[in-house]
């Protein structure tokens, strides 16, 4: 679905040519351009899952135990009453933050747009290891189908595995006996999983070879956009922390179908009988090797978003990024402190207490990288002349997003405090706030931005807005409220609190019942406006105007190619750069931009 | 539209501390942290409130500063945007005050952790062993002689109400499991007079130190009011120690997912004044039981006791 290529090689002969047999082009290809477009439309797949799973999770949560007749149709076994039971609450519990995380988070930012953007950002034709790219998206691929298969595979009761996303250890590693959906669901499970930890890896050593080695002539590590260094840190990222989950996946495999005890000790008893095959493991080891991976994962979800919004940030306010090298080097501080921060998740865990203080400490700290980012962009929008287009909206968006989500990170990241709101609904709202719907705006922000260029048209900027606004106010209608819900101690992961229809579950949660319907109603309305977005989608690339080669006026090189780009992206020539990439209202330039590419001696700072 | 999206970034953000600051004007019960009943959690309390001024300070200037540029720098006629690549003086002031502060708060906020986990409890702390399993609490009494007698896995047997596994205290042991032998060095006469309740009780006024122990997977022993949570993590025994202030009934929830009936699981606190749970851990089995029922009803209050 890449449009229409146009063949623009009269001139040197390139590395491949472009190919001809459908397979080749649109399914099986090695060009980076359709591969993006395949991460994105897996992602823009797997968002809609994780969305209708917390559909249906917010019914049951607003109206407990109340009957929905279509779930009987939907679920014909795991819900054959039309009731959400306990069950089935957690296995969509699970899907959802899985989806999210993996098929949605870590894919569309990095393997959707870094793919298509990062090469021709940096005048590349393609990306350094075509063919493992194609690789990635595949195994990427089956990792999905997978996951979904793991959904399916039906105790009477359940529908998948229910342990969470996180997956916690020995629930998830026993089996059958400690929970329906906990057998053969964890083990599709964690076979996904560990399938997508090796299709990231791929992905993560094209990506940093192709910055190092491919950037063209003139592009110096200072002219590059801010989405490249937040691509490549988010790649070294990937690269360094996928390999613990995998190790830490295989070992739960082992633990399922070999017999082991790593994650599992001795004398456990389990459904009224004592286990006695196995010893020695623990418990806590998994959490160590999930959040020695799940805390740089926070990153890898959102660095790119960052990079992204200082992108737009300039090219619509019209102004050079605010500084630029300290938002480099902000970017290479939050990547190098996220990998010592993934105790924070454990402050309460058994771990020794010690730990914690030296990881809230240093949880704190990568605060301070963060504000920068946040005072740069201001910085960026003051005596701005800002065009209020819709992708600029969603970075907007983006900055407001990441500032609630983020400065909420104070109060989790203190161990006194933390006692109180570990696992309530106030670390929900936290992590859906920022790697969530902050994350989720970036990509929108992307799209939006970008689909111009990899569709050759434009999309509609009436519903654009429309979307804008009523997804910013629900997302705030929807995760601010669940901070005050975790103030008062509702617990994470719960079917529900308090039934208000029969009286059960925590009494002094009783006044909650009110608030958890409010969320309710303000997540139908926010879902039922991303319809607005596929439908902006859909009729923009049927119908939307024709894009030209740069229809935002910005500077970089994607902007200097058609829409969409070539087969090899620069016509077989490569394309020099003279100056960074965000030269816009220069003084005595003829225009308020210049381009990369313009050899043009003006304004003062072309380095 | 940058009119339009400038009060918009500012409203959701003065509806968003409204939300946090003015509870009581918005709600007929105000949603907050539950009444505090123990020594170290009004401590918590007032961290968490000086943590809480600050990002409300922070958080409303950077969403204001936000809205003001949205609503302030739009597009004005043929003008050019100020052409600046920054400011390092600027850089260098904000990142030494989010530092000096961030520094601050983390450094307050490691006091109350070190008072309740880098100490021992006091030596006279009222020691009680807590064992979860999927979905349940079981709390385990010394008894009169305030020796805890062994426990032992292969000894668990829910259906007689040994969840904890306690040892057999003598040779004619009936609870056993099925096809269980007695070995004689398993007997344990200190056994004999252990209780074991499925409500936890304490002093009001003295500290008590809990050993955490599970069955099954990992289960949260979280209790609101006492600002305490820690987590119960099969093969490890975890000790802990609080005080709590008043009497009453207060309920248990599990904080960690622990299975399908997660949401079910939920265990009660009592606690009674300190005279009465000196005589109630004196009484056997039975009469602990009965005890505990009554002062259930003295202490308890009705608005706890209509649930599970």
């Amino acid at each position: 679905m890449a449009g229409v290529v146009q063949p623009i090689h009269d001139e040197a002969p390139h590395h491949h040519g472009p190919p001809t047999s459908f397979i080749r082009k649109y399914i099986f290809s090695i060009d980076h351009k359709v591969i993006g477009i395949q991460y994105w439309m897996l992602a823009l797949f797997s968002v809609f899952v994780g969305m209708a799973l917390s559909l249906l999770m917010r019914l049951q949560l607003g109206w407990p135990g109340q009957e929905f007749g279509f779930l009987k149709t939907l679920f014909p076994t795991a819900a054959a009453d039309g009731t959400i039971s306990g069950d089935l609450y957690l296995s969509l519990v699970t899907m959802h933050g899985t989806i999210m995380v993996f098929f949605v988070l870590t894919t569309a930012p990095q393997g959707g747009f870094g793919n298509y953007f990062l090469p021709i950002q940096i005048g590349a034709a393609d990306m350094a290891f075509p063919v493992l790219n194609m690789l990635s998206f595949w195994v990427t691929f089956v990792a999905l189908a997978v996951m979904i298969a793991a959904f399916f595979v039906s105790a009477p009761n359940v529908i998948g595995p229910l342990g969470g996303w996180t997956g916690y250890a020995p629930l998830s590693a026993i089996g059958e006996d400690i929970g329906p959906g906990q057998g053969t669901g964890v083990i599709l499970w964690v076979t996904s999983i560990a399938l997508f930890c090796i299709a990231s890896l791929l992905g993560a050593l094209n990506f940093i070879t192709t910055m190092l080695n491919l950037r063209t002539k003139g592009m110096s590590l200072m002219r590059l956009p801010l989405t490249c260094w937040a691509w490549f840190t988010t790649a070294v990222l990937a690269l360094l922390s996928f390999p613990v989950l995998l190790a830490g996946g295989i070992l739960l495999l082992f633990d399922h179908l070999l017999g082991t005890s790593f994650f599992i000790p001795s004398g456990l008893y389990v459904s009224g009988k004592l286990l006695k095959d196995h010893s020695g493991g623990s418990p806590i080891l998994w959490q160590h090797l999930f959040w020695f991976f799940g805390h740089p994962e926070v990153y890898i979800a959102i660095l790119p978003g960052m990079g992204l919004t200082s992108h737009i940030l300039s090219t619509f306010a019209r102004k050079p990024v605010f500084g630029y090298r300290a938002m480099v080097y902000a970017i290479f501080a939050i990547g190098l402190l996220g990998f010592f921060v993934w105790g924070h998740h454990m402050f309460v865990s058994g771990m020794s207490p010690y730990s914690a203080i030296a990881f809230s400490l240093v949880t704190l700290t990568i605060g301070v990288p963060s504000a920068i980012k946040t005072f740069n962009w201001l910085g960026t929008l003051w005596g701005g002349q800002i065009r209020f287009t819709t992708p600029m909206l969603f970075a907007l968006g983006f900055v407001s997003l990441f500032v609630s989500g983020g400065i909420t990170g104070l109060f989790l990241g203190q161990t006194s405090i933390d006692i109180q709101l570990h696992d309530t609904y106030f670390v929900v709202g936290h992590f859906h706030l920022i790697m969530g719907v902050a994350a989720i705006f970036g990509m929108f922000a992307g799209t939006y931005f970008w689909f111009p260029k990899m569709f050759g048209k434009m999309m509609n900027e009436t519903l654009g807005k429309i979307h804008f606004v009523i997804t910013f106010i629900g997302v705030n209608a929807i995760f601010i409220p669940m901070h005050i819900m975790g103030m008062a101690g509702a617990t994470r992961r719960y079917a529900f609190h308090y039934n208000p229809y029969t009286g059960e579950g925590l009494q002094y949660l009783s006044n909650i019942v009110g608030i958890t319907r409010f969320v309710s109603y303000m997540a139908f309305i926010t879902i039922a406006a991303q319809l607005i977005f596929v439908a902006n989608l859909i009729w923009s690339w049927a119908k939307g105007r024709r894009a030209e080669i740069n229809p935002w006026e910005a500077t970089s090189l994607e902007w200097t190619v058609p829409s969409p780009p070539p087969h090899d992206n620069f016509g077989g020539h490569e394309p020099e750069v003279y100056r960074g990439p965000y030269e816009f209202s220069v003084p005595g330039a003829p225009k308020d931009y210049v381009m990369q590419t313009d050899p043009e001696p003006v304004g003062a700072h072309g380095d | 539209m940058g009119k339009i999206t400038g009060l918009l970034v500012i409203l959701v953000a003065v509806f968003s501390v409204l939300l946090f600051v003015a509870q009581g004007l918005f709600f007929s019960s105000p949603l907050w942290f539950p009444q505090d009943i123990s020594t170290h959690g009004p401590a918590i309390d007032a961290q968490f409130m000086r943590t809480l001024i600050v990002v409300a300070i922070a958080f409303t200037a950077a969403q204001v500063a936000l809205g003001y540029a949205i609503f302030r720098f739009g597009r004005r006629g043929g003008e050019r945007a100020t052409y600046t690549h920054g400011s390092n003086k600027l850089e260098a002031t904000w990142t030494i005050i989010t530092a000096m502060v961030f520094v601050t708060l983390a450094v307050l906020g490691q006091r109350v952790w070190a008072q309740l986990h880098l100490n021992e409890a006091p030596p006279d702390a009222m020691k009680i062993e807590v064992v979860a399993q999927q979905f349940k609490w079981t709390f385990h009494y010394p008894g009169k002689d305030g020796i805890f007698g062994r426990t032992d896995p292969k000894f668990i047997n829910d259906d007689v109400g040994n969840f904890v596994g306690l040892n057999p205290s003598d040779a004619n042991a009936t609870n056993l499991p099925e096809g269980t032998k007695l070995d004689p060095a398993d007997i344990d006469p200190n056994a004999a007079d252990d209780v074991q309740t499925g409500t936890l009780v304490i002093p009001r006024d003295r500290p008590v130190e809990l050993t955490l122990r599970s069955k099954d997977v990992i289960h949260s022993f979280f209790v609101p009011v006492l600002r305490f949570k820690q987590d119960t993590v099969p093969g490890l025994a975890i000790k802990v120690h609080f005080t709590a202030t008043k009497t009453g009934k207060f309920e248990i929830p599990c904080a960690e997912l622990c299975g399908n009936r997660h949401y079910t699981m939920k265990g009660f606190l009592l606690v009674v004044p300190g005279e009465e749970y000196d005589q109630l851990i004196q009484l056997p089995q039975a009469e602990f039981t009965a005890r505990m029922n009554a002062l259930d009803q003295q202490y308890g209050g009705q608005q706890q006791s209509q649930s599970q």
